[in-house]
């Protein structure tokens, strides 16, 4: 098992130095500095003088790769790609365009991240599995039926629509909860109801739909069929049998969303005024601050990573007849 | 060229939009043939919702493809011109469909109008007067003149003429359509005529109404949102079609050899999409249209026009689009290759000595089609959802596309207001929905056709 685990970690390597070497080509190949200063200054009326000062300002007027005035080792690590992209990977991201360190500030948001996104998603798993549940308990039925269209229809609708549409009803029609902004420790549960219930509600159409079909394909199987000529009742069947057989393709899709909820979510949290990581995210991306949006594609792709490694554990609790070696 | 009185205009968004339904129609004539496929569309085409979600889609797509016919109107020639030498094309790259709505889209108000509405929203100070008014609109039910009392009278009016025209069309379709004999194969000719009819009411309303009032009121600038609305659709559309489609021959290419060839290859095709994929899709996204962003705006000299620019961009987003989701096509295509692979026919061909190119194109990729088409419709209502929410982040089309996301995008500043500005988002999202909807039930059908699994 910790060989396995290891194992899984080595490979990681590879593919974090395969992310690394993309967002470095992405910003700093296609675009080079100037491009991206004559950008931020305005096409037109920029002097030379400027755009060497904003690039000195972040730490862009080193040369690409390989710096041929330092001497020794410093011609490898006096250069963008050192400075900036490998050292990523010892946890220092710089300094955003406001002059903050980016990896301190991404450690500040992930609290008010986290106490949005956990809840959506143990709420949203719970109603969606029991919604799924209750639908195969009425397999072919008009119920069931009914229950898909509504399924369809609900996923169907844009995200955006559940966020303006909530806020609306929610905050300004029925005046319940403040519409948006945070606060920390307990008081904050009351701006956290309104974006996690839509959260929850956003996501029930299509991840019911998904299990239904898992828990229809189960259903069909011998043992379900064994289990039912023993006599016992079907809500019994359900829950003991097909729920726990349906775990591993129920997993495969989850687990791997658990450590990404980490980065938040970006409509939420700008929609709701929640200072997280997915408000953070979206700042950078308007404000164009291309240290931030790099950092966050690299942390992003680690937790990620991890997820799928948190898959694989996953699946020797759920079946103890997996083994990973 | 004198005598042109426009000059056609091939945006590449239209060429690769007429390659794609070249390409479908090519598709159509070669599964004709095929009996297995025939037999598939078939049951696609007895199912009753799925040919009422096809009925919707087939108008969206007519609207969309009337807005790709661009054009340059010509404009007057000058005292000084020869007329039989020179000829001046206006810079404003219009559609079909534009000159089909001259009309909803010429008449512009001031700003802000309510659905149906003869005042402006808001209240301004008039010139001859020292309070603060409702000012009349310039074209919203002018043609009522100074007596306002007919306003309710007068939009009933309109509403049941252009109820019983839509009525009427519909009763003439259907006499055709029995005169011709249509669905004698056991289409599902029912529910085709059934969705019908709400679509040509729907028209009908919109276009009596629509003579003498803007339906859905005006937005920020004084633009009429039915049209804003119809305009978004050419938008949507490409962004869920052409997406696939630039992405989908590297897909196949790729999974096809990971999964046939088998070795080194495989490994590094897998390591390329396992590395793509493991960089959160948003992310990716944003950072590949910041960088786009870039190279755009330090390059002005290679557009013409704004419309080139936009297009342009709207071309690279979809590019975009198709390089964070080829990976999981690819993936699905290498795992079903790789159960091909040990079958007998392969094997078969394998021994006669077929070369490999010729047993990829020949045996392994018409076994797949099937999941090519399946991921191109289901991908379709998600990319279009998605349009909007990238928009809404600021890394979606240009500003200046009409796009359900822009539409969404500028109506949102207004929702604070109060009395609020509603209809540009609900008309948005209704568009939205239906579209998305329609898209949703098609792919359905389609994969409950195509899917081996599912027929059993």
């Amino acid at each position: 098992m910790l060989a396995y685990i290891i194992r899984r970690l080595l490979y990681a390597i590879p593919i974090l130095i395969g992310v690394n070497l993309f967002t470095f080509a992405l910003f700093f190949v296609v675009n080079t500095p100037d491009d991206m200063a004559r950008m931020q200054l305005g096409v037109k009326r920029v002097t030379p003088e400027a755009i060497q000062k904003w690039k000195a300002e972040r730490g862009y007027d080193k040369p690409l790769v390989w710096n041929a005035a330092a001497a020794g080792s410093a011609a490898l690590t006096d250069t963008i790609f050192f400075s900036k992209s490998v050292r990523m990977f010892a946890g220092d991201f710089g300094r955003a365009d406001d002059g903050r360190d980016i990896a301190r500030e991404i450690g500040d948001r992930m609290g008010p991240s986290l106490a949005i996104a956990l809840p959506t998603f143990v709420l949203g798993l719970f109603v969606a599995i029991s919604f799924a549940l209750l639908l195969v308990f009425f397999r072919a039925t008009t119920l069931d039926f009914a229950g898909v269209v509504l399924c369809v229809a609900m996923m169907s609708i844009s995200g955006l629509f559940y966020i303006i549409g909530g806020q609306w009803l929610v905050s300004k029609v029925w005046h319940l909860v403040p519409i948006s902004g945070y606060s920390g420790g307990l008081d904050a549960a009351k701006f956290l109801i309104l974006p996690v219930i839509i959260g929850v509600f956003g996501g029930i159409g299509s991840s019911a739909r998904w299990y239904r079909t898992i828990f229809l394909e189960e259903i069909g199987r011998d043992y379900v069929r064994t289990a039912r000529a023993k006599g016992l009742p079907e809500r019994v069947v359900l829950f003991r049998h097909v729920l726990r057989n349906a775990m591993i393709p129920i997993l495969t899709g989850v687990v791997v969303v658990i450590p990404t909820l980490f980065m938040g979510s970006l409509l939420t949290e700008s929609f709701f005024g929640v200072p997280g990581l997915g408000s953070y995210t979206i700042d950078a991306i308007n404000a164009q601050d291309f240290a931030v949006v790099r950092s966050m594609v690299f942390i992003g792709s680690v937790l990620y990573i991890v997820g799928l490694l948190l898959t694989d554990l996953s699946y020797t609790l759920a079946d103890p007849r997996v083994r990973l070696q | 060229m004198s005598g042109m009185a426009v000059q056609p205009v091939l945006l590449w968004s239209d060429a690769l939009l007429f390659v794609l339904i070249s390409v479908i129609v090519a598709l159509a004539l070669w599964a004709r043939r095929q009996d297995a496929l025939r037999a598939a569309w078939a049951r696609v085409a007895r199912d009753g919702v799925a040919m009422a979600a096809a009925t919707v889609l087939a108008v969206f797509v007519l609207i969309g493809l009337l807005d790709s016919l661009h054009y340059r109107a010509r404009l007057e020639s000058q005292p000084g011109d020869n007329p039989a030498t020179t000829a001046r094309y206006a810079v404003e790259v219009n559609s079909a469909l534009d000159a089909l709505l001259t009309d909803l889209r010429s008449r512009t108000e001031k700003t802000y109008s309510a659905p149906l509405a003869t005042h402006l929203f808001a209240r301004e100070a008039l010139e001859n007067s020292t309070q603060r008014e409702f000012p009349r609109l310039k074209y919203g039910g002018i043609h009522l003149g100074a007596n306002l009392s007919g306003h309710e009278f007068d939009v009933a009016l309109r509403l049941s003429r252009g109820l019983a025209g839509g009525v009427l069309v519909w009763l003439l379709l259907m006499l055709l359509a029995r005169r011709m004999k249509v669905g004698a194969g056991g289409t599902a000719v029912r529910a085709v005529a059934i969705t019908l009819l709400p679509i040509l009411l729907l028209f009908g309303a919109a276009i009596s109404l629509g003579a003498g009032y803007h339906v859905f009121g005006t937005d920020k600038v004084g633009q009429d949102v039915l049209y804003l609305s119809l305009k978004s659709i050419r938008t949507g559309l490409l962004i869920g079609t052409l997406t696939t489609l630039v992405m989908l021959p590297a897909a196949v290419a790729l999974g096809i050899l990971a999964g046939y060839v088998g070795g080194w290859v495989d490994d590094l095709i897998q390591y390329l999409y396992t590395t793509l994929s493991s960089i959160p899709g948003v992310l990716l996204i944003a950072a590949a249209v910041l960088m786009m962003q870039v190279v755009i705006d330090t390059h002005p000299d290679w557009f013409a026009t704004s419309a080139e620019r936009a297009d342009a961009r709207l071309l690279a987003l979809c590019l975009i689009l198709g390089m964070t989701s080829w990976t999981g096509v690819a993936r699905l295509l290498r795992g079903e290759t790789l159960k091909l692979r040990e079958l007998e026919f392969v094997q078969a061909a394998q021994a006669f000595g077929v070369g490999s190119f010729a047993i990829m194109r020949r045996h392994i990729l018409p076994n797949l089609m099937h999941i090519v088409l399946i991921s191109l419709v289901m991908d379709f209502s998600g990319l279009v959802l998605a349009e909007a929410v990238l928009s809404y982040v600021g890394v979606g089309v240009d500003p200046t596309t009409i796009s359900f996301g822009t539409m969404i995008n500028t109506a949102r500043m207004e929702l604070a207001r109060e009395p609020m500005v509603w209809w540009s988002l609900v008309a948005a999202f209704s568009f939205m929905f239906t579209l998305v909807l329609a898209a949703n039930l098609f792919a359905d059908a389609v994969r409950d056709a195509f899917d081996p699994r599912s027929s059993a």
